[in-house]
């Protein structure tokens, strides 16, 4: 059994793929949890214009912004179970444990969950771009700063869901500890829309979020890794 | 390949209480470390320690000489834990739970169907873990043991929820890997019976 000539070594492609398809399958199988945030943002986007001013002219103006501040509120609902059910079942003891690096596991994690619950919201944003009657032209423009924007949320959530894992009711901490450290993305987020609807130079915020992402995406992994490391005692 | 892991002046403290003061111990190729005390006495927290997820107030492990915390990866890579918690996801398939460590760990070159019918949980494979009971659950875990490549077994209370012929296996599994040169550490408050040499160490 101790022989090392007849095993197989997962290499780290393996990793990777193995964490994510394992999160797709569990989003799949519970289909109800993943679309929390979808559903939630729909509902915010669909009944601003019912209570607020429903004029043409309001809901253009005030669209870009409603539509970040649900989008945001929506990732932040769903940050909170990233990791407690693997801490709860002691799989993220076997996670802990486990051959392959901790960073890249958790990369597979939190790219899993952007797909599951940041992606759609990108994906329906066209269609509530159109109930807030902003031109087509941005609609692009939208899209692909909602994705900078919940790919970075993803990222710094896992942070504060990695930090609160072991603690009962760390839901409201969580959301202190991280929406300071995402109003940049929000303010560059709908300020970049805003300044497009109204044919303004609008590039400088695309550079920020996508500066902010990359950040995100090479530091981030690091930082949970460590900071589950420190909540799972 | 030599095998051994060594302890040196442990001393774990936990909140006000210390659960263990100046502990040693050394085990070779083909020997079993059997932890014993009552409940909450330390075994769990000893080997949670033992993985870095407890720091331990002074001393340290070895790993073929080598502390543990200079080595965390390589010590990892050869070892497998089976803790209290099944550490399964519920909502997936054996299959599925045994795919994704296999990810994780190095796999034995084995036949993964004729170890699912040596613990007997074959004709379940295809379900998931939510709807099995406690033992059928426990022996899934058990799998890791034959399907993973390791020397160290870090084995917590393994007879919990198993049937005698579960807990015959489970027998069977550790003479069969310390006879074949692994190490064992079992945490364990009731007796059991293993021809290997063994050091008893009470917490």
């Amino acid at each position: 059994m101790i022989a090392e000539n007849n095993n197989h070594q997962p290499s780290m492609f393996d990793a990777f793929t193995g964490i994510m398809r394992r999160e797709l399958l569990l989003a799949w199988k519970k289909p109800g949890d993943a679309l929390n945030p979808l559903f939630f943002f729909l509902m915010v986007c669909t009944l601003f214009p019912l209570a607020a001013n429903s004029s043409a002219e309001n809901l253009q103006l005030n669209g870009p912004g409603i539509l970040w501040v649900a989008a945001l509120l929506a990732t932040l609902l769903s940050l909170n179970s990233m990791f407690v059910s693997d801490y709860e079942d002691g799989s993220l003891d076997q996670i802990l444990i486990s051959l392959q690096p901790l960073p890249l596991l958790v990369l597979g994690k939190i790219f899993s969950h952007w797909l599951i619950s940041g992606l759609p919201l990108v994906l329906i944003s066209p269609f509530l771009a159109m109930t807030y009657k902003m031109s087509s032209d941005i609609y692009g423009l939208l899209m692909t700063t909602l994705m900078m924007g919940t790919i970075c949320l993803s990222f710094l959530g896992s942070i504060g869901a990695a930090l609160t894992v072991g603690l009962n009711r760390g839901n409201t901490l969580l959301s202190l500890l991280i929406l300071p450290l995402a109003m940049p993305i929000l303010v560059f987020g709908a300020n970049t829309v805003s300044l497009a609807a109204k044919n303004e130079f609008y590039t400088t915020g695309i550079w920020a979020l996508a500066a902010y992402a990359v950040a995100a995406l090479s530091l981030i992994p690091y930082i949970t890794a460590a900071a589950l490391r420190i909540s799972n005692e | 390949m030599t095998v051994k892991l060594s302890a040196n002046d442990l001393t774990l403290i936990r909140g006000e209480s210390c659960l263990f003061k100046d502990l040693s111990f050394t085990i070779n190729a083909g020997e079993l470390l059997v932890l014993e005390g009552q409940n909450g006495s330390g075994k769990t927290s000893l080997i949670r320690a033992m993985l870095g997820m407890l720091n331990f107030e002074s001393g340290e492990v070895l790993w073929n000489d080598i502390p543990i915390n200079k080595q965390r990866q390589e010590f990892h890579g050869s070892l497998i834990w089976l803790s209290h918690r099944t550490g399964l996801k519920k909502d997936l398939t054996l299959q599925e739970n045994l795919h994704f460590e296999g990810a994780i760990r190095s796999k034995l070159d084995v036949d993964q169907s004729q170890i699912l019918k040596k613990l007997n949980i074959f004709d379940l494979k295809d379900l998931p873990i939510r709807s099995m009971s406690a033992g059928q659950q426990r022996r899934v875990a058990l799998a890791r043991l034959l399907l993973f490549d390791a020397p160290i077994w870090l084995l917590d209370e393994p007879f919990t929820n198993l049937d005698d012929e579960g807990q015959n296996i489970v027998l069977d599994l550790i003479n069969s890997h310390l006879s074949s040169g692994g190490i064992c550490v079992i945490a364990a408050h009731q007796e059991f019976n293993i021809n290997a040499s063994k050091i008893k160490v009470r917490l």
